[in-house]
Order: C-alpha cells, then sequence, then structure tokens
C-alpha cells in the first residue's frame, strides 16, 4: 500500500532501484520468452513479409528483413495466374479466378462437414451421456479404440471405396469419410454429463417429443462444447491436405491446401513472391478465426487433455 | 420377472418401443462409423494378406509382409521415422516445458499474450508451413543461408544434400515450439499448490530442488499426454516431407507414411500398402503401450 502511494507522490521512483532489483528477474524472462516467441513466429512472418515484397527484391541479396516498399503485387499476380476457373452451381456457371475458387471450395467444403459433425456429434454424445439403452457400453468402447487408428490404415480402402461408388473427384467424396471422426463424441459426452437432467425430464413432462427435448434443452446448454469441438473440426477441415489430394484431380475441384502444392508444382514453383502470396491467402482466414475464437481454442486444449 | 416370461418377439418389440430415441440418436454417428472406420479397417486387414489391383485381388498369405520387411526402402523409412520422431518428441517436450515454467512469474495478460502466441503457427496448415520453410532453405536467396553468409560460414544445401534433409526437416519442425505443449504444461503448473513450493522453501530447498523434486514429478500425467500424442504425430510425419522433399534426395527423407503414400498411390501395390499401414499401427500402439507402462507410475498431488 505505502509503496504504491510512494510512487504516485514521487514519479521517478517508479524505476528507483529497488524495485528495478525485484523485477529484474521478470523483464529478463520477458526478453526471453520474447527472443523465443519471434524465433518460432519468424516462418509466419517471413511468409508475410515475402507476399508483400515486389517479386523483383525477393531474389535480391541481402534479402530485405522489412519490406521496404510493400506491395499487394504479389497478391494480384497469383489471382491471375492460378488460371481461370468455373464454379459450377445448380443452374449457372461461374468463371472466376482459380485462386478464388478454391477459396470457395474450401469454405464450403469446411462450413458443410463442421455442420453436420457437430449435430451428429452432440446426438451421440447426448445419447451416451443421459440415456441408458442395450450397447451402450459397447458402442462407446468401439469408438474409442477407433481414435488409436491412424488414418493411414484406412487411407488405402478408403480410396477403392471411394473409387467403388465412382465419387473420386467429387466433394461428395472428399467430404463422406470426414465425417466419421469421432473425438467430438466424447468431448460432447463428457461435456453434456455433466448437465443437470431436470430440465430435460421437465420439457417431457411438458409434453415435448424426444427431438424437441434435444433441440430446445441439450443443445442450448451444451453450446459451449459444442463450439469448441466446431472450432477445432473446422480447423481439421481447413487444412485438410491428404485426403482431398488423393481424391480430387480436376483443378478446379481443388481446396486451397491441394492448390497450393499444385502451384508449387508448377512453373510458378520457384517463384516465391508468387507462392508466399498464396499460402498468405490461404492462411489469412485461419488467423482471424484463431484471434477471432482464442479462448475457444485454449479450453479445447485442456478439455482434449483431460484423457490423459 | 414377468418381462422374462413374455415371449422373445414381445421383449425386442419392447426394448425397441424404450429405446428407439436412443438409437435415433447415435444411428447417424454410427452409420458414418461402420462404413467409414470399421469396415476399411477390416478390409485394410484383409487386404494386407493379399494382391490386391484394380481389377481383383487373390489371398497371398505373409507375402506383403515378406517384401515389406526385405526392402531396404522401407528399413530405410522406418529409421528415417524413428530419427525425426525421437528429436521432434525430445525437443518439442523440453521446449514447451521450459517456456511453461518461464510464463508462470509473469502478469497474466503476457501469459496469455505468450500462449496465443506459441500457438498461432499451430492453426496454419502444413502445407503453408512447408512451403515458408523451402523458401528459408533456399540454396541461393533464402534466409537460412543470407545469415551463414553474414557469418562468414559456407552455404549449406539444406533439401538438396542427402545428408542434410532429415536434418533441415527436423530443425524446421523443432524451431516452432509447440502451442499445445505450452498451453497445457502451463496450465497444469498453474494448478499445482502453492503450499509445496512454501513446504519446500521452509525446509530450505532451492529453486533446482523445488523444479526437480516438485514441479517435474507433478507434471508428469502432462508429459505422459503430451509423450503419446508427439510420438503418434511424429511417427505419422507425412505433408513436411511431401511437400517439402518427396522423400528426396535419394529416398533419405522417405518415411513410413510418405512410403505408403506411394506404394498406394504410385505403385498401384495395395495390398502392401494396407500391410505398411498395419506395420506403423502396430508400431504406434507398442509405443504408447510402452510409454504408458512407463511413465503413468501413480502421481498423487
Amino acid at each position: 500500500m505505502s509503496e504504491t502511494t510512494g510512487a504516485d507522490v514521487k514519479r521517478p521512483a517508479r524505476w528507483s532501484r529497488r524495485r528495478l532489483r525485484r523485477r529484474l528477474p521478470n523483464i529478463l524472462i520477458l526478453l526471453l520468452l520474447t527472443l523465443v516467441a519471434i524465433v518460432s513466429l519468424f516462418p509466419l512472418y517471413w511468409l508475410f513479409a515475402t507476399a508483400l515484397t515486389p517479386a523483383s527484391a525477393t531474389i535480391k541479396l541481402p534479402p530485405e528483413l522489412i519490406p521496404s516498399e510493400p506491395t499487394l503485387e504479389n497478391f494480384r499476380n497469383i489471382i491471375k495466374l492460378s488460371g481461370q476457373g468455373k464454379l459450377k452451381l445448380p443452374g449457372q456457371v461461374i468463371a472466376m479466378p482459380r485462386m478464388l475458387l478454391w477459396f470457395v471450395n474450401t469454405l464450403a467444403l469446411a462450413l458443410i462437414s463442421t455442420g453436420i459433425h457437430v449435430l451428429f456429434d452432440t446426438m451421440a454424445g447426448y445419447a451416451f451421456a443421459k440415456r441408458k439403452f442395450p450397447g451402450s457400453n459397447l458402442f462407446f468402447w468401439m469408438i474409442l479404440a477407433a481414435l488409436m487408428i491412424p488414418g493411414q490404415v484406412t487411407l488405402v480402402p478408403l480410396y477403392l471405396m471411394i473409387s467403388e461408388f465412382k465419387l473420386v473427384d467429387t466433394f461428395l467424396g472428399v467430404l463422406m469419410p470426414g465425417l466419421a471422426d469421432v473425438i467430438g463424441i466424447f468431448l460432447l459426452k463428457q461435456y453434456i454429463q455433466t448437465l443437470p437432467s431436470e430440465l430435460e425430464e421437465a420439457a417431457r413432462i411438458d409434453g415435448a417429443s424426444e427431438w424437441q427435448a434435444f433441440t430446445r434443452i441439450i443443445i442450448p446448454l451444451a453450446a459451449p462444447a459444442m463450439a469448441v469441438t466446431a472450432i477445432f473440426a473446422f480447423q481439421r477441415y481447413w487444412n485438410a491436405f491428404l485426403w482431398p489430394l488423393v481424391i480430387l484431380q480436376s483443378p478446379d475441384k481443388f481446396t486451397l491446401q491441394v492448390g497450393l502444392s499444385y502451384i508449387y508444382n508448377s512453373e510458378f514453383g520457384t517463384n516465391y513472391g508468387l507462392l508466399m502470396s498464396g499460402a498468405a491467402l490461404a492462411s489469412i482466414p485461419m488467423i482471424l478465426f484463431f484471434f477471432a475464437f482464442q479462448r475457444y481454442f485454449m479450453q479445447g486444449l485442456r478439455v482434449g487433455a483431460v484423457k490423459g | 420377472m414377468s418381462a422374462t416370461t413374455l415371449p422373445l418377439g414381445t421383449r425386442i418389440a419392447k426394448a425397441w418401443h424404450r429405446h428407439k430415441w436412443s438409437y435415433f440418436f447415435i444411428a447417424p454417428s454410427m452409420i458414418l462409423f461402420g462404413i467409414f472406420i470399421g469396415y476399411p479397417v477390416l478390409r485394410a486387414v484383409v487386404m494386407a494378406f493379399q494382391k490386391v489391383t484394380l481389377r481383383g485381388s487373390t489371398w497371398i498369405g505373409l507375402q506383403n509382409f515378406r517384401d515389406v520387411f526385405a526392402s531396404q526402402l522401407f528399413i530405410d523409412s522406418m529409421w528415417h521415422t524413428f530419427i525425426y520422431a525421437f528429436f521432434v518428441v525430445a525437443a518439442w517436450i523440453t521446449s514447451s516445458l521450459i517456456v511453461a515454467a518461464l510464463l508462470q512469474p509473469l502478469a497474466n495478460r503476457f501469459q496469455s499474450l505468450f500462449r496465443g502466441a506459441f500457438y498461432l503457427p499451430y492453426v496454419i496448415s502444413i502445407i503453408v508451413i512447408s512451403l515458408v520453410w523451402i523458401w528459408i532453405f533456399e540454396p541461393d536467396y533464402g534466409f537460412f543461408n543470407f545469415l551463414l553468409r553474414s557469418l562468414g560460414l559456407p552455404r549449406v544445401l539444406w533439401l538438396q544434400n542427402p545428408d542434410m534433409a532429415l536434418w533441415s526437416i527436423i530443425i524446421s519442425t523443432v524451431l516452432v515450439v509447440p502451442g499445445t505443449g505450452v498451453v497445457l504444461y502451463s496450465a497444469s503448473i498453474g494448478s499445482i499448490p502453492r503450499e509445496l513450493y512454501e513446504a519446500a522453501e521452509v525446509e530450505g530447498a532451492n529453486g533446482i530442488q523445488k523444479w526437480m523434486r516438485i514441479t517435474v514429478p507433478l507434471l508428469k500425467p502432462t508429459t505422459l499426454y503430451l509423450m503419446v500424442i508427439y510420438t503418434i504425430a511424429g511417427f505419422q510425419i507425412f505433408e513436411r516431407v511431401y511437400i517439402m522433399t518427396g522423400g528426396g534426395p535419394i529416398n533419405r527423407t522417405t518415411t513410413i507414411v510418405q512410403l505408403i503414400y506411394m506404394t498406394a498411390f504410385s505403385d498401384f501395390n495395395f495390398g502392401r500398402a494396407s500391410a505398411q499401414a498395419l506395420i506403423l499401427f502396430a508400431i504406434i500402439a507398442i509405443f504408447s503401450f510402452f510409454q504408458f507402462k512407463v511413465l503413468s507410475t501413480d502421481v498423487e498431488y
């Protein structure tokens, strides 16, 4: 107390020697962590710095650590040079640069997958948490066992199945296998278990159907856990690479990640300004997404850790 | 008692009537699970014992497994995967533990700022990250060779030199502190009761003793969890290799998943690819089991 008032009266005392000595360890820690964070974030910084540097200055020595003449030239070029694509909607075809087309494809796939995924996981999580039924343990153990199986085991059989269904190079072929993701069920079960059952019972007594009890009582109460599940699902679908790479063949259907590897393997693969601006376009939505939902990301990580 | 005397058909009908909504709620997930996880797993197991072509398949017993283990490329890729996983797990556990410990004395706003900063690279796709590293590793204009030149050192062919490429991929992974580890360690350190440290101080323990005797042992559950998930992630390394080197130069960076991908989608040898995938699964299962055994000796607060 007295120290605070003392600092108010005598302003230079903020950095009195005693205080400095007390704070010095924390200041050193802060500096050290800042240094580590700079190294960790450097690739991300270099991505945007290169994307904003004019193509002629990218291959110059020494490199410009901070773009001296930032420009959006690379962004304009990558959109132009990615080629013209066609967005096929029912009833009409819209021509647009492929980069934008990939953006639309990725967004649509990620949003649809996330929506279905979260609805199904919440339904199953609710059933496992609140309802007793024959076989519930068996089904739940099957889900837990599936969490152990690496995706590479199912990769080849899934590819053969999708080609037998004649769904290679279709969005449906990308979408469907990705929906069978069971970790969300686990997370939602854990959360819904902690909710009181009285509201649900009361709704039933008032004549609500089982479906109404689910949509009007459970969904609003489970919303925070659903949000966490949705955020991680969206991130996963947005960044998915191997499965879309295996299934998609025509460039007009690519997702952003597959499109980036396509550009890298094309004639523009060594034009790093172009490449980085494409990579930046693919990342900006995820970065904004992270800043918007940072709290949920941090929560989700900790919930996931409860398993261990 | 009376229920058991009813005919079986009636009992099933009654149970169905009672539980049909429960089955309705799990049905969508379970159907997807059966079609896209359960069935493919069984099919992978069967295919591992078959010669599979797009025209049909014939049973060949253990031939695929014999071929896999006889292949020098498989042994090499196994070795590359182990080296990668070992260094990445060791570096990630160490760096996230140290960063989390350094975060602890700081004010809350700094803590959450740094946690966000360390997690940020992990929301970006590995494809993007790998492309940036290709650019950083570029021989003539890349950032790393610029640094070496400024220090008066000769340039390094990071991804082109067969003896260097795997290490470059490891460097690109370990230089970025893992966000998950920082967040989880920092939460666990925060939940260690202060009294333990105060008691230790009364008994004259110094900082290092407190760290080794209290903090590290109490973080064991978190360490176990992170080790398991990082080991699994390490064994499954694919995207970085696929983008940065494609397994080259001269197969010196081929990892197991890269090999599975090439066996399946370049050679179209689906049976052998399934055998490789099952071997990977077995290795992951054995390692996870082993880590649980070694590390999960009971920890109590």
